[in-house]
């Protein structure tokens, strides 16, 4: 194995009030992985993002990002270390014209590192990147309030701002919810890209259809507790996780979906 | 009645703030007029007040002037989130420091002022810090509790003077220096401020007032800007407290004084928060107003209540804010078709 | 001994401050910052109850708190609805409206010796060589008796549920029909109401004048910011903490120490640990 490990969970536990929302859930991230997680609703997704993201600390359980253990550090921490996140509930500047959320995390140490103490230029950069996602630079899009957008618009402005962190781990949580077909089918090949060019992804999904055309393995959480892990193919055969989708009708190629 | 022509207003924005507000083209001399004048008049303004004023008028100048600058200096910090109900804090903080370097010290102004403008904002930085964390009304009761908590230190303890305050300090040459260095200040920190906030640095700032985990997900150390806000409105705030402490030539209690506390909120509320020029706005306009009910003694505090409460509920938004949009859009009259 | 059985007694004394604020924030989390003018006020309106009305002051009593109701209900309709919901606004509303109240009073003289209320009892009894006076006791029953009322009330009534309800998630209270106005009005009227209740009961033991106002209200954050806002424990834990320390602080190093004990309790408690000394996570997350 010439690629090394970029994230390593190990028997990580959260419980709310008495609720186990996590238990003892553990896998391991290389170098260009990409992992999808998928479980019914209230499975602890979201939960696990946000412990590897800083957002809530864990009660148990080591997170280690390239070899440092990042439990318990604050989000920003984190961030710059180069783990960047997408939120199921977008959270931006609705205020800011889009291209100036991205001001924020390219005023980042990180990014300042990154770009050798280059300043004065990242309304261009963030324009570039925006035009990348699809909102074309010669338009107004880039430059309306983001509270104007619409909601397809503002996933990928979530996206963008997570990428414009040029992370190393990018854990997108819920992206493609809301989502029209269109805008999800041109948001694919962008995703595919950067996984191509060796970034490391966590895919949290509830369009398996779609999921499964990207990823190389997937995680499934049922009740806090990790049920399988394989590839697409081998995970869905798997008893437990046939038992967990029960009454829900899912094919790999099948047009069903658990929505939200 | 029916034959009667029906009109509205249609409001235009200017052409030339069209799409970017960095680059313009200056295409005719009115075009000129119209970007420099709202920088220029009120600078020419402040420059050539003194030069009409009474000794007396010139004390309210000056006095409008150090509530502007505790006024902006709350405007920044809660354009990063943090609210501040004790902006007598961070002048009390300046004041004493000039006061006691002054006395017992023996530095003269020249010094002191400086010194007490980066001291007390490395002070209130520091009081401050554990507490950043905290969100927008526990912040407020801390700020709230910490000048009451100084005064009765050093009320108990009896040291900085006590209750009797430091006197016979050494006071500004003359009222020309006071007046224009209050002016200069006062100018200085509002462009300064406005530069600031329309920068990157300044987007930082409010977005982590709009959602600080977005923030922090993007990689931001919300608490260290916090701090740095904290810092420079410390700074801002101590200063005046400096400059009051050789205007009067003595300090006391009275840098604790609900007025101090009340007056830079209700003239960013009445002025606008956000811009700084509405905070800067709202002072001017407070001030002089305040000096009419100074013979009302304890009643003008009251006074000032009831025009926070007001401004509060009836003018979110506040005066520039107004101002600024009129001064943008063309208004006609046209008719209804 | 005596130090015991007045610190009991300034922590009681501190729980009735606290009492009335902790009861409206709690239910609609509305930091109300007039609760010390209101204190001060209901002292105020009582006075005049009986010095011009000449009421007794057993019939001025009941006034008064409905009085103080009444303008905690008022407060809410005409200064609050336009900014509910916008913390910091709330805050400088109530706050500037208390100092507003003070002030006024302080400037129409309501300060110097000449303001007393009566007492009710005026014999006390002798407890192991400590005579305590009967209003002191007074207090003691009204304290603990407010404190036990208010636990039935809000856990067994069902407008103690709806507030409740409201105070754990405004919108689903929308939803099932709780009007999220009229219950916030009436947290404000009942908080100003205990608020009244405290200031007959201890404004009797000594001065009564405006500045008291911003004593009390500091009083009251004190309590509600060390015991963690919402729990009844916390409450009272916090006042006998707070009243034991100022008691001490009195007696050991000297009495103009006693006002400190609160602002650097507020300070610290919420520096080092912002949740509150029995404060859960819930809180933890508002705070922080």
């Amino acid at each position: 194995m010439s690629a090394e490990t970029i994230l390593k969970v190990e028997a990580i536990r959260k419980s709310f009030g008495g609720v186990l929302a996590i238990a003892n859930v553990d896998f391991e991230l290389k170098q260009g992985d990409f992992l999808g997680v998928i479980g019914p609703n209230g499975a602890g997704k979201t939960t696990l993002v946000n412990m590897i993201s800083g957002f809530v600390k864990p009660d148990g359980g080591r997170i280690l990002f390239k070899g440092k253990s990042i439990g318990g550090r604050q989000p920003y921490q984190i961030a710059n270390l180069g783990l960047a996140r997408t939120f199921q509930m977008v959270r931006l500047f609705y205020n800011l014209p889009a291209y100036k959320n991205l001001i924020i995390p390219l005023c980042s140490a990180r990014v300042r590192r990154l770009r050798g103490g280059k300043f004065g230029e990242r309304d261009d950069v963030a324009v570039d990147l925006l035009d990348e996602m699809g909102f074309e630079r010669d338009s107004n899009v880039p430059y309306k309030a983001a509270g104007n957008l619409p909601h397809g618009y503002l996933k990928r402005l979530d996206l963008a701002r997570a990428l414009a962190l040029r992370p190393e781990l990018l854990i997108m949580d819920d992206l493609f919810s809301g989502m029209s077909m269109a805008e999800v089918a041109s948001v694919l090949p962008l995703i595919t890209r950067l996984s191509d060019q060796g970034l490391t992804v966590i895919m949290i999904e509830h369009r398996l259809r779609e999921l499964f055309r990207v990823v190389d393995r997937v995680m499934v959480l049922n009740f806090g507790q990790k049920i399988a892990e394989g590839s697409p193919d081998q995970v869905m055969e798997s008893e437990p996780v046939k038992k967990a989708y029960l009454g829900i009708d899912v094919e790999i190629n099948g047009s069903e979906r658990t929505d939200a | 009645m029916t034959s009667q022509v029906q009109l509205r207003k249609r409001r235009l924005d200017r052409g030339i703030k069209a799409r970017t507000d960095s680059v313009f083209v200056i295409a005719a001399p009115n075009d000129l007029i119209y970007v420099l004048a709202p920088r220029v008049v009120p600078i020419l303004f402040l420059m050539l007040l003194p030069l009409l004023l009474s000794g007396y008028e010139g004390k309210i100048l000056v006095h409008a002037c150090v509530i502007g600058l505790l006024a902006m200096s709350w405007d920044l910090l809660a354009s990063c989130g943090l609210f501040s109900l004790g902006q007598s804090l961070f002048f009390g903080v300046g004041a004493y420091l000039a006061g006691t370097m002054n006395k017992y010290g023996g530095a003269p102004i020249w010094l002191t002022l400086p010194l007490a403008t980066i001291g007390g904002g490395v002070l209130s930085a520091a009081l401050l810090a554990p507490v950043v964390r905290l969100r927008g009304v526990y912040f407020a009761m801390v700020t709230l509790m910490l000048p009451l908590l100084f005064r009765k230190l050093i009320e108990a303890w009896g040291i900085l003077g006590g209750t009797h305050g430091i006197s016979s300090l050494s006071v500004f040459p003359s009222d020309w220096v006071a007046e224009y260095l209050a002016i200069i200040a006062f100018l200085g920190v509002l462009f300064g401020l406005r530069k600031l906030i329309e920068s990157d640095y300044g987007l930082v700032l409010k977005a982590i007032r709009d959602d600080d985990r977005a923030v922090m997900s993007a990689g931001i150390n919300i608490y260290s800007r916090k701090v740095q806000a904290l810092f420079l409105a410390g700074a801002i705030a101590s200063f005046a407290g400096a400059f009051m402490t050789h205007h009067f030539g003595f300090v006391g209690f009275s840098v604790f004084a609900w007025d101090y506390a009340i007056l830079p909120v209700a003239a960013t509320t009445l002025g606008g928060p956000g811009a700084f020029a509405g905070a800067a706005l709202g002072s001017m306009i407070l001030l002089p107003l305040s000096e009419f009910l100074r013979a009302m003694g304890g009643l003008r505090i009251a006074i000032y209540c009831c025009i926070l409460i007001a401004c509060v509920i009836t003018l979110p938004e506040g005066l520039f804010s107004f101002l600024e949009r009129k001064y943008h859009q063309f208004e006609t009259v046209v008719e209804v078709k | 001994m005596s130090l015991l059985i007045y610190g009991t007694v300034t922590s009681i004394i501190l729980a009735l401050y606290a009492v009335g604020f902790s009861l409206t924030y709690g239910i609609s989390g509305l930091a109300n910052f007039t609760h010390g003018a209101l204190y001060i006020l209901s002292g105020f309106i009582a006075w005049h109850l009986m010095n011009y009305l000449e009421l007794p002051f057993l019939v001025a009593i009941p006034l008064t708190v409905l009085a103080a109701g009444f303008i905690g209900f008022l407060m809410y309709w005409t200064l609050l609805l336009r900014v509910r919901g916008i913390a910091v606004s709330e805050l400088i509303v109530t706050f500037a409206a208390g100092v507003a109240i003070l002030e006024l009073l302080t400037w129409g003289g309501f300060y110097g010796t000449r303001y007393s209320l009566p007492v009710l009892f005026e014999e006390g009894i002798e407890i192991s060589g400590v005579v305590i006076d009967g209003q002191r006791l007074l207090v003691i029953g009204t304290g603990v008796m407010l404190v036990i009322l208010l636990y039935l009330f809000v856990h067994h009534t069902k407008i103690g549920l709806a507030f409740r309800g409201m105070a754990q998630d405004e919108r689903t209270a929308l939803s099932v029909g709780i009007e999220s106005d009229w219950i916030g009005s009436l947290s404000l009227a009942l908080g100003a109401a205990l608020a009244a209740v405290a200031a007959l009961v201890v404004l009797p033991l000594g001065m009564m004048e405006a500045t008291v106002g911003y004593e009390v209200l500091i009083y009251a954050l004190a309590v509600a910011i060390v015991g963690g806002l919402e729990s009844t424990a916390g409450m009272v834990a916090a006042s006998f903490i707070l009243g034991f320390g100022q008691s001490a602080a009195a007696r050991y190093i000297g009495p103009q120490w006693m006002t400190v004990v609160p602002l650097a309790a507020i300070v610290l408690v919420l520096a080092v640990r912002p949740s509150g000394l029995v404060g859960r996570f819930k809180e933890l997350e508002e705070r922080v």
